[in-house]
């Protein structure tokens, strides 16, 4: 659409301003205050420079929530994405069926994040928990507060089981719009299954899929409450991610440098991998447009 | 596709592999919930010492437990507050801005909305000690306007987000035809706009709902007893003689209904919003 020029529009920008400005960008600058002081208590700071920034890029703890948060991030992002656009291509198109899959499917998306932690907690129990119960007398090892591969496998089930519905929806809305006669020409010209979704399906769908990775990526770097009421980060630090890793830190120990530092590299991760994401899909937009 | 059930081996109706996908993948989604309600209907008796896939003896005493203890419901009272507050907030914030981007351009504009989009990337825990100092001075600390305005940290991009995409659907001649009519921008805004963009604002609310319903992290950080988050409440189970398992699970179940009972009106637009209004 054309947009006219006008400045005047800044005027209607204004409260959303004002509103982020106190809600985002003031808490922001303590961090960043935080980040290049320090302090013996009584709130005498002194200035500290980069000093946290170099220690917290020197420190193995760092690195190793960073490694576990990227392969979080990609196991969940290559399982949910294909299985989601699986899942959309399966459901049926329209009528009761449909309407009752869109409200069966959303349903893991409205519950919290702690209940969330809590069923898949109860639901892993060995001793009262339908999943563990049935692994267990299945002559399964499975334990998530002490095996390594348990607890990993239960938070990536569960992000599995929390979010795959939304990729699932995005993806069925862009199967949606896509109209009745590219299926009627694709039939006419004996297109096979595959070759339909490759050149019909697939490209239709890119725009909301990028949408899909973008808010999954960003939602599940940040990932906090649900694998902390689950494993709480254990056994040991193996499934202590970054956010865990930063509270911990920030509200546990009350390191509060190393933890500004640490708030700022992870928040600038987050923006460079999302403004890369962000590029592209905007780019898609236009290439649509036009 | 149609679902025509065909005769297929040994004469039995034959179902479509579709619906074989479908249904495995709701009994997945569908197996944890219905543990979490079977466990709260049991006594903690039976869920100790006996494994059984629905109650042998039916209880609803958990959810009594729940309903008639104050320190327990007032949790859900203090999360419908704050939710709806932020919901108000966001909405009364965003619309004009949403408007603005939607219908304008003016300088930076771009660099604005990628720069609010940013909010919604901001980790949570990174916000969380600051939140906690920032509203601790101004003496919000504990309140449910805490809790509202820290969510709009996230909301308000995101609603900003899928109205502009609601809003760019709509034609621009209509704006046009109205100031030539002689309406100025606030009658035309709220008698003419807002009632044609109504679904994109019945969709932003809901979601606004559901991010600030599903949040804990920074509503339990800024809380501790008079705006106490019901999904903080419920670390109370864990008590001396052990965690109350049928309490805890009732507890639960009963987050879940809120979501459940909106989700039904807004069924059909739920795709369109999780898509910000782009499909």
């Amino acid at each position: 659409m054309n947009k006219t020029v006008n400045q005047k529009a800044w005027f209607l920008i204004l409260p959303v301003l004002l509103l982020v400005a106190f809600s985002a960008v003031i808490p922001l600058m303590t961090v960043v205050n935080y980040a290049f002081q320090d302090t013996f208590g009584n709130n005498k700071f002194f200035w500290a420079g980069l000093d946290w920034f170099r220690d917290m890029l020197e420190s193995e703890r760092m690195w190793d929530a960073l490694g576990r948060q990227i392969a979080f991030s990609s196991i969940i992002l290559a399982i949910e994405i294909p299985l989601g656009v699986f899942v959309a291509l399966n459901m049926p198109k329209r009528g009761f069926w449909a309407s009752l899959c869109l409200v069966l499917m959303s349903l893991p998306l409205l519950i919290p994040w702690n209940v969330v932690g809590t069923i898949w907690q109860i639901f892993g129990r060995v001793d009262i928990g339908l999943l563990g119960y049935t692994l267990d007398a299945l002559g399964i090892d499975y334990n998530y507060t002490q095996g390594f591969y348990a607890a990993w496998a239960t938070i990536i089930v569960m992000d599995v089981w929390h979010w795959t519905s939304l990729v699932a929806l995005l993806a069925y809305a862009g199967l949606q719009s896509i109209p009745d006669a590219y299926y009627q020409a694709a039939k006419i010209d004996q297109a096979s299954r595959w070759k339909v979704f490759r050149f019909i399906e697939l490209p239709k769908m890119m725009g909301v899929l990028m949408i899909a990775i973008l808010l999954r990526f960003m939602d599940s770097f940040m990932i906090y409450t649900e694998p902390f009421v689950v494993t709480g980060g254990g056994p040991g630090n193996s499934t202590t991610l970054l956010s865990i890793d930063l509270v911990k830190m920030a509200l546990g120990q009350f390191d509060l440098g190393p933890a500004a530092a640490f708030s700022i590299m992870y928040y600038l991760v987050i923006l460079l991998i999302s403004y890369v994401f962000y590029t592209v899909m905007t780019n898609l937009d236009k290439r649509e447009d036009s | 596709m149609s679902t025509v059930q065909t005769k297929g081996f040994l004469g039995m109706p034959k179902v479509k592999g579709n619906a074989i996908v479908m249904a495995l993948y709701l009994l997945f989604l569908l197996l944890p919930i219905y543990w979490l309600l079977n466990m709260s209907l049991k006594t903690n008796t039976e869920i100790l010492n006996s494994f059984t896939l629905w109650p042998a003896d039916l209880t609803f005493d958990n959810y009594k437990t729940i309903l008639t203890d104050a320190s327990w419901y007032t949790g859900y009272l203090n999360s419908m507050a704050y939710v709806v507050m932020n919901m108000v907030i966001s909405l009364a914030v965003a619309l004009p801005a949403a408007y603005a981007f939607s219908r304008y351009s003016f300088l930076g504009d771009k660099h604005l909305f990628f720069w609010l989009l940013t909010n919604r990337m901001a980790p949570p825990a990174v916000f969380a000690l600051p939140f906690f100092q920032l509203y601790s001075s101004v003496g919000l600390f504990d309140t449910h306007i805490a809790v509202a305005l820290a969510h709009c940290l996230f909301n308000v991009p995101l609603a900003v987000w899928i109205l502009e995409g609601f809003m760019r659907g709509v034609p621009k001649e209509i704006d046009e035809t109205a100031y030539i009519d002689g309406y100025s921008f606030s009658r035309f805004f709220i008698r003419i706009f807002t009632p044609l963009v109504a679904s994109g604002i019945g969709v932003t609310a809901f979601f606004l709902f559901m991010f600030s319903w599903v949040e804990l992290l920074l509503s339990r950080t800024l809380t501790s007893v008079n705006a106490k988050p019901i999904a903080a409440t419920m670390t109370r189970t864990v008590g001396a003689a052990g965690i109350d398992w049928g309490v805890l699970a009732a507890a639960g179940v009963l987050t879940i209904v809120p979501g459940a009972l909106v989700i039904y009106f807004v069924r059909n637009y739920i795709a369109k919003g999780f898509a910000l209004g782009r499909v």
